[in-house]
């Protein structure tokens, strides 16, 4: 049986097409997935992520786990601030990708007064996660799976902070990218609600992280807030599309615990520096001697649409898979990133096996799609 | 709803409408919701000879790909080449502009058609 999210009642009132995802009943689409993904691009959108799961790492020994924990370096975080990263295992396989914050003083119920961080971590892999960040924690530090007592809505677009800040008790314009701000949100109260300048959509926005209970008041609030500005809720499918032309990494398809995150093209989240953590010493290896695979983007001619686990070839011989494809309706062709053969990485053109028809694609840099800068 | 008491329907949620000696074949309305945006369609050439229930395509939408299957045999006459630049016809025209084939020489052994009613039933 799917869990639903706090929301979930809002987005059946809709008429939102359901589908399970990560093991909750998430709306994959309301007026469309192309309408969806355009009034994000130009306008705004709002999702209901609350699917994702947040676990909350505190104590004297927080930040060594932490540090333990996640390759990139978490040291250098100020309170509020986050970092994106991956954990790994001892062989440098990705466990999964994760944000990590440095909290907020008095964030999370009864404010404990040592250092904590607090880690989001995907659906579908948070039992994994939490199961295997147990097993990895040093002295002095306690884990705590808030998942189910927060619900997380994001607003992204060139228009989502000019409908978020006038409703917020704190000053949203000035949080620059990765930082996060405790602020009284619609005016409701709730022990959680943090808002940060986060999204996985390639566009601007911020991401909001408030109680379970008040979820669905927070959710009115905005698309009432956004009415006039074009705002509308988006589904998982747009989120999709959207995250894919921003060439954002998607975990169980474009990465899992057989891909390193060097040929996942994560590689600038390693911070070997650091010192020893879960996976360094396969992580160094691999970074000297250079990773198995490498992530291409792949620019398809026309219509055609390449999807996770179509072959890819260069000329006669087999060059690696697709990990992620789709049609990009900003640009208005088919996209797709594959892992392949490092051999094959400089190459102009590989072919992409669709069902038994080889068809022409590009290897071009990501992202494929980068906002204006305003 | 447009007038489908001309039209038939498979279990794959494909119709076929006879017309002029002919028919022609497209996906219900229910199939196109169940899609979404519709991105391409590749299609048999024309000239092809189907027996009823053979694959003659596939189908992307954003979501996935899908085998399209004839309701009843035929040589491909036509193929709705709009389709080729404006797929979203048939989101938006399912048993109108987004036709996909017309055949001729239709033949319909071992067809299994369902009328309206029935795939109503079927869909709901």
């Amino acid at each position: 049986m799917a869990r639903r999210t706090p929301l979930w009642d809002r987005h059946v009132a809709r008429g939102a097409r359901m589908v399970e995802f990560g093991g909750y009943e998430m709306p994959l689409q309301y007026s469309g997935i192309r309408d969806e993904h355009l009034a994000v691009r130009g306008r705004a959108g709002v999702f209901d992520i609350s699917h994702m799961g947040e676990v909350l790492l505190t104590g004297a020994g927080a930040e060594a786990s932490v540090q333990r924990l996640v390759a990139n370096d978490v040291a250098r975080l100020s309170p509020g601030s986050a970092l994106y990263g991956v954990m790994c295992t001892e062989a440098g396989g990705i466990v999964d990708d994760v944000i990590v914050y440095r909290r907020l003083q008095g964030e999370g119920g009864s404010p404990p007064p040592e250092d904590g961080f607090l880690v989001v971590v995907n659906a579908a892999t948070r039992e994994k996660d939490v199961a295997w960040m147990r097993a990895h924690l040093l002295a002095d530090t306690e884990l705590t799976d808030i998942s189910d007592r927060i619900a997380l809505i994001a607003v992204q677009g060139p228009g989502a902070v000019d409908i978020v800040a006038p409703l917020c008790e704190a000053e949203v314009r000035d949080l620059r990218p990765f930082r996060s701000t405790g602020a009284r949100v619609a005016g409701i109260d709730a022990s959680t609600s943090v808002v940060s300048r986060t999204g996985y959509t390639g566009e601007d926005g911020v991401e909001i992280y408030i109680d379970a209970d008040r979820g669905g008041e927070l959710w009115d609030a905005l698309l009432d807030a956004g009415r006039d500005r074009g705002l509308v809720p988006a589904g998982l499918g747009a989120r999709d599309t959207l995250r894919l032309e921003a060439g954002l990494r998607l975990y169980g398809q474009d990465m899992d615990e057989s891909v390193d995150p060097y040929s996942a093209g994560l590689g600038w989240t390693v911070k070997l520096a650091k010192g020893d953590f879960c996976g360094s010493d396969a992580l160094r290896r691999i970074a000297e001697q250079g990773p198995p695979r490498t992530t291409v983007g792949l620019s398809l001619e026309g219509r055609s649409i390449a999807r996770h686990g179509h072959p890819v070839r260069d000329g006669d011989r087999e060059a690696g898979e697709v990990t992620s494809g789709g049609y990009s309706f900003t640009l208005g062709h088919g996209i797709a990133t594959a892992l392949v053969d490092p051999g094959v990485a400089g190459s102009d053109h590989l072919d992409v096996d669709i069902r038994g028809t080889m068809t022409a694609a590009a290897v071009v840099p990501l992202p494929f799609y980068k906002r204006p800068r305003s | 709803m447009p007038d489908l008491s001309g039209f038939r329907f498979t279990a794959t949620h494909e119709w076929v409408e006879t017309v002029d000696g002919g028919a022609r074949v497209g996906i219900t309305d229910f199939a196109q919701a169940q899609l979404g945006d519709v991105i391409f369609l590749e299609m048999p050439e024309v000239g092809t000879t189907l027996k009823a229930g053979d694959r003659f395509g596939v189908i992307e939408s954003v979501k996935a790909a899908s085998d399209l299957f004839v309701p009843v045999g035929g040589r491909v006459a036509e193929v709705n080449g709009a389709l080729a630049d404006a797929p979203e016809r048939v989101n938006t025209d399912p048993y109108g502009e987004g036709w996909i084939l017309r055949l001729e020489d239709v033949d319909e052994a071992g067809a299994s058609l369902l009328d309206e009613a029935a795939y109503t039933r079927l869909t709901t």
